[in-house]
């Protein structure tokens, strides 16, 4: 069923009729592309289905807020990824994993205390092969939590600085901190797998 | 010719993220390229920061292009919970 098929006035408006139909092409259209957002932030897939659940019952009961003129697929976006981080802080038991040994390190002077060394593969020629997209992913899912969701929200998710603040409940500065560290921490990772 | 002294490795690390945001101040974008003109380890710093940016969000890329079936049985749960409600 393609998402064009069909345009955001007419089924937001079934579905604030409570058609039946209306909410099934809803699920239909959405349900592959919400549970891809919600595995990238739950390991689990368990987990990942019940927060697609979520965001679904969730849209369905605020249907009445949807702005007019909003796009339905940004929207319920927005929903699985606020039901993956409910989800995903409700199994947060251990305390997270330190990311310092993933910083670079400095000397007293303020310069590097190994020198950075260029990969010999393009960003591109690091994804075409299934087996470095595993690493990717890997490395990706290795980082702390705290890091991995900001890192998906703003680079993946391609969500604002401020709304992945609000999502959070931090500052927008601390919304900066963490990503930077995070990128950090991933080409530390992806060096270690990637450098010469 | 700048009298400023260089920035170290350490400082142009923490402009990186405003750097890619175009966040610099002028100043600071010139202290930025100063550094980056004389030290091949911050060049490739650099470099292999913005190819992990990018290598993370090709993957996923990818992944959303594989165009993956909906599980059936999870749409019907969905439909399901909703008549429930």
């Amino acid at each position: 069923m393609s998402e064009a098929t069909f345009d955001d006035a007419t089924l937001v408006s079934g579905l604030r009729a409570g058609d039946d139909e209306a909410f099934e092409t809803l699920v239909r259209l959405y349900m592959a592309r919400l549970l891809r957002v919600a595995r990238r932030f739950l390991k689990n897939e368990e987990d990942a289905r019940d927060a697609v659940q979520d965001a679904f019952i969730s849209a369905f009961r605020s249907i009445q807020n949807f702005e007019a003129g909003a796009k339905l697929s940004t929207w319920l976006h927005r929903i699985v990824v606020n039901s993956s981080l409910m989800k995903l802080r409700s199994k947060r038991r251990r305390p997270e994993e330190d990311i310092d040994e993933l910083l670079p390190r400095f000397k007293a002077d303020g310069h590097q205390v190994e020198d950075s060394v260029n990969w010999d593969l393009s960003a591109q020629e690091m994804v075409e092969q299934a087996e470095r997209r595993e690493i990717v992913r890997r490395a990706i899912n290795q980082l702390p939590d705290t890091y991995r969701v900001v890192l998906l929200m703003r680079d993946i998710e391609e969500m604002s600085t401020e709304e992945t603040a609000v999502a959070l409940g931090i500052t927008t500065a601390a919304v900066k901190v963490r990503l930077h560290r995070a990128r950090q921490a991933l080409r530390t990772l992806l060096d270690r797998e990637f450098g010469r | 010719m700048s009298a400023r002294p260089y920035i170290t490795c350490r400082e142009l690390i923490a402009f990186i993220a405003d750097y890619f945001e175009g966040g610099l101040t002028e100043i600071q974008a010139l202290d930025f390229q100063r550094h980056l003109a004389v030290c091949d380890s911050c060049r490739a710093y650099l470099a292999t920061y913005e190819r992990a940016m990018r290598a993370g969000k090709e993957t996923m890329r990818y992944d959303d292009a594989a165009n993956e079936d909906a599980p059936e049985d999870l749409i019907r749960a969905v439909l399901a919970s909703r008549q429930r409600s």
